[in-house]
């Protein structure tokens, strides 16, 4: 009995500290005067309730190596030729290996030594004489090599993601690199799903290819030009695409991109873009040699426009134009400035809630959760008394606690999170029914009120801890093994467990030992 | 005292029952199987089998039909139009096995034809899903794996706590991961090497003579499939929120189970241990009044989940009400009888306990 009041003190801070926590979340106490003294977090509310969009991508790492392997070739082609030795162009083959022609068979060695110098990625799989004196080498990657790529390619991917949800402005999105190849995206609340996904998932490579005035698209083509489509938009908002030869080699890429914005001529909305010093005098060096010829803009494949050079442009400025419309122009110049993807990408998977859904799914979810409490409340009362009484208090602290625990570790609750709060207030009254029942049994054998309290408090605390036990390990393997609102139902049964043993076996207690502290000898009890 | 539903007196013959209540849980579990057979396996939703699904809310009742006639001109492959939540609810839902498309394809030739021809009405996209075929397969296995493995740690937990038997439960342990190992070599699907496990969990308590692991699983095991047997049975898909349903299932059998198991080994202290059977009854009965209470105050609230819930929680609720109704029955009917098949030899080892 001594202890009583050290109990009462653990009880009352743990009290206060829930409702400082729970009471943010509360729709009436955010932004009033009250919410100044209390913490900032409340509970963050899952897709499903509050609407959004959740996306599964796929980064597709083997085109993204493929065209790794195929700028590697080119390098290696170039660095030899620094040393006077001649490769055929190198090609990508399957299985991750590039293929290259050395002419010289006399230069092997030397052609080995810039290799291995220049070239660490590279493993020599095998080298095959030709009979007429060519060398055929075949490179693979080493496993290091593969390792760091997959790292930098997904590192890279998630950065320029989230720089364009950034531009997007979504208030709370939430991407994190998940096993393998995949990222995970949540963004909360937004009204244009089919836009955002286009938005996160372009790749929005950008070229220029001079085109190739000589040759016709219907006719046989030169060596080093191909055939692009030209994309136009048409009074009536479709698309058409014309045929047009540009040549195979990229002139400058988006890689030297500093800024792109939104400007207009006329009315009609064309992208600009602004390159680093490099850029710059590339740009200016390609546009001084090339007056009179035209030059293709190529994003992601497509030729958006081929303007004909009419001076050296200097400055380091271009623009894109392409009959925009305002909102394309606007998400072109976000995916510009926000840099290209290593790699395409794909949806894996995808959830979009409208926000109404959300709302409704919440009222029901909530209002099924009130009736069934208090059923249990009433039922309790009627079935046990004063102690039902007791247990309906600490139930309700029990729930208080929940939601603190929720907002203070700023876990998510998702539609199954509030089944696992009406499963937690089942079990909750699981506990308190143990006990109840344990003192039944020790008043019927004859002992006094405090006895039997003392009694069945003992034995019922060791069954209810191996009850709960089991229930935690599985809520634990649910959370390991679950996504989305699976977690979130393991969660809320974690925590809803955890602070039941607190609120059925500590706080009960206390209130069973103040209504019995002064009938001792008594064996009667509401009960 | 307050009210009281069983008198402190009872004492039913539940063993008694045990070879009807066998014949009943065979029966169920058979019916359940017989389904899945025939049915081609689970039903499942496109949590696993990848597809799209677009939910549509309508301010005017529709007809199903006359929704399907709407969106006749949508040729979305294995394209399904149906109802969804209750009723008034006016929600309705479209799915297509086809995740080939894009969901933007999808959204605007299902607004296109319900602009056109949906007359009556207004709608709303309230909802819009996709899942590939491969996040699918991953997302089932996973799924499975954590059936699994609660399984697994919960065999252990019980045989070291109640049986002080932990040296036992670790040769258990290491026995299923060897097992796992070697199926893992047969290259056999996840479905069938989580079968095969449990055959060995299974098959490892009863050699190891852990009883009152083995009629907690085994009682567990029952659950899940006649949880999984009925839902086959009135043809509801299995997504990530059953499989929720399935593992909260799984840990309130065990409670109950284990706040039986718990009495049971309370009274095998300083009893006369002939008869086994009838401790096991004393122990049922003495926590039969609690039984009755947990199991009626979770109903009530899983009932009126299920009720109130509203359509996205109706089937979780569902597999909830089936779940915790047949965990009761299983934790008197079929856990307590497996214990006492294995009895003897519980009581024996009592003795051993310290060295063990």
């Amino acid at each position: 009995m001594q202890s009583l009041r050290w109990r009462i003190i653990i009880a009352l801070t743990v009290l206060v500290l829930g409702l400082a926590y729970m009471l943010p979340s509360l729709p009436g106490v955010q932004g009033s005067s009250l919410a100044k003294f209390l913490p900032g977090d409340s509970i963050n509310l899952g897709l499903d309730l509050k609407g959004g969009i959740h996306l599964t991508l796929g980064v597709d790492l083997d085109t993204a190596l493929e065209n790794n392997l195929d700028r590697i070739g080119d390098d290696l082609k170039a660095v030899a030729k620094e040393d006077d030795i001649y490769l055929l162009r190198p090609t990508v083959m399957p299985g991750d290996k590039i293929q290259a022609i050395l002419l010289k068979k006399e230069q092997q060695e030397a052609f080995e030594e810039i290799v291995k110098k220049n070239f660490e990625s590279l493993k020599i799989d095998g080298t095959e004489a030709m009979d007429d004196g060519r060398v055929r080498y075949v490179f693979g990657i080493t496993t290091e090599y593969r390792k760091y790529f997959t790292k930098m390619t997904m590192e890279q991917a998630i950065k320029t993601i989230r720089n364009r949800i950034d531009q997007f402005g979504v208030a709370e999105p939430d991407i994190r690199r998940q096993e393998g190849n995949r990222i995970q995206i949540q963004l909360p609340g937004i009204q244009d799903p089919e836009r955002a996904i286009k938005l996160i998932g372009r790749t929005a490579h950008l070229e220029f290819k001079l085109v190739d005035e000589t040759a016709n698209p219907q006719g046989a083509l030169p060596p080093g030009s191909a055939i692009y489509q030209m994309q136009r938009r048409l009074a009536n908002g479709t698309y058409a695409e014309s045929p047009i030869v540009l040549k195979k080699d990229t002139v400058l890429t988006g890689e030297f991109i500093t800024n792109a914005y939104v400007s207009y001529d006329r009315n009609v909305p064309y992208v600009g873009i602004n390159f680093d010093n490099k850029g710059s005098r590339i740009f200016e060096r390609l546009t001084g040699d090339n007056v009179g010829k035209r030059m293709a803009i190529v994003l992601d494949g497509k030729v958006y426009s081929a303007p004909t050079i009419q001076d050296k442009i200097s400055g380091g400025r271009a623009s894109i134009t392409g009959h925009f419309t305002d909102e394309e122009a606007r998400d072109l110049a976000v995916v510009l400035r926000a840099g290209s993807l290593p790699a395409p990408i794909n949806i894996l998977e995808q959830r979009t809630v409208g926000p109404s859904l959300g709302q409704e799914s919440i009222d029901k979810g909530i209002q099924s959760a009130y009736i069934g409490m208090i059923a249990v409340l009433v039922f309790m009362v009627i079935y046990y008394g004063i102690a039902g009484a007791i247990a309906d208090l600490v139930l309700v602290l029990n729930i208080m606690l929940i939601m603190a625990g929720l907002a203070a570790f700023g876990a998510t609750l998702t539609l199954p999170g509030i089944a696992g709060i009406i499963l937690t207030i089942g079990m909750a009254v699981d506990a308190n029914v143990i006990i109840f029942e344990r003192i039944r049994e020790e008043l019927r054998r004859g002992l006094t009120a405090r006895a039997a309290i003392d009694e069945g408090y003992g034995k019922a605390t060791l069954t209810i801890f191996d009850a709960n036990v089991t229930t935690v390990i599985a809520a634990v393997i649910l959370y390991n093994f679950g996504t989305g609102p699976i977690r979130g139902f393991a969660v809320t049964l974690t925590l809803g467990i955890i602070t039941s043993m607190f609120t059925a076996i500590f706080v009960s207690r206390i209130l069973f030992d103040a209504y019995v502290k002064n009938r001792a000898d008594s064996t009667k009890l509401s009960i | 005292m307050g009210l009281q539903f069983i008198k402190p007196d009872t004492n039913i013959d539940f063993i008694g029952f045990r070879k009807i209540a066998f014949i009943i849980s065979i029966l169920v579990i058979l019916a359940g199987v017989g389904s899945l057979i025939l049915k081609g396996g689970p039903k499942y939703g496109i949590d696993f089998a990848g597809g799209m699904i677009v939910q549509v809310k309508t301010d005017n009742p529709v007809e199903v039909k006359e929704l399907k006639e709407a969106l006749k001109e949508v040729e979305l492959p294995g394209m399904v139009v149906q109802s969804f939540g209750q009723e008034g609810d006016n929600e309705y839902l479209i799915r297509t096995s086809s995740s080939d498309i894009t969901s933007a394809e999808v959204r605007d030739q299902v607004s296109s034809a319900l602009s056109a021809n949906l007359k009556n009405a207004k709608y709303e996209i309230q909802r819009l899903e996709m899942v590939g075929p491969k996040v699918g397969a991953d997302l089932r296995s996973k799924a499975l794996e954590a059936m699994f493995y609660a399984v697994l740690f919960i065999a252990i937990y019980i045989s070291g706590r109640f049986e002080q038997r932990w040296m036992a439960a670790a040769i258990m342990a290491g026995g299923l991961i060897g097992g796992q190992w070697v199926l893992g070599f047969t290259g056999l699907d996840i479905g069938w090497t989580i079968i095969g496990m449990l055959f060995i969990t299974v098959g490892l308590c009863w050699y190891l003579r852990l009883n009152y692991a083995l009629g907690a699983v085994v009682a567990l095991i029952h659950d899940v499939m006649i949880t999984v047997g009925i839902f086959s049975i009135l043809g509801k898909e299995f997504d990530l929120t059953i499989i929720a349903a399935l593992l909260t299932i799984i840990g309130y059998s065990l409670n109950d189970t284990i706040i039986v198991f718990d009495r049971i080994r309370e009274n095998i202290k300083g009893q006369d241990k002939a008869n086994f059977g009838s401790l096991i009854n004393k122990s049922i009965n003495q926590t039969l009044s609690r039984t009755i209470l947990t199991s009626g105050t979770t109903l009530l609230v899983v009932l009126s989940l299920f009720v109130l819930g509203g359509g996205v929680i109706h089937d979780f609720a569902l597999a909830l009400l089936i779940g915790i109704g047949v965990g009761t029955y299983s934790s008197i009917f079929v856990a307590s009888p497996i214990l006492l098949g294995f009895g003897p030899a519980t009581i024996e080892e009592e003795g051993d306990k310290a060295t063990a």
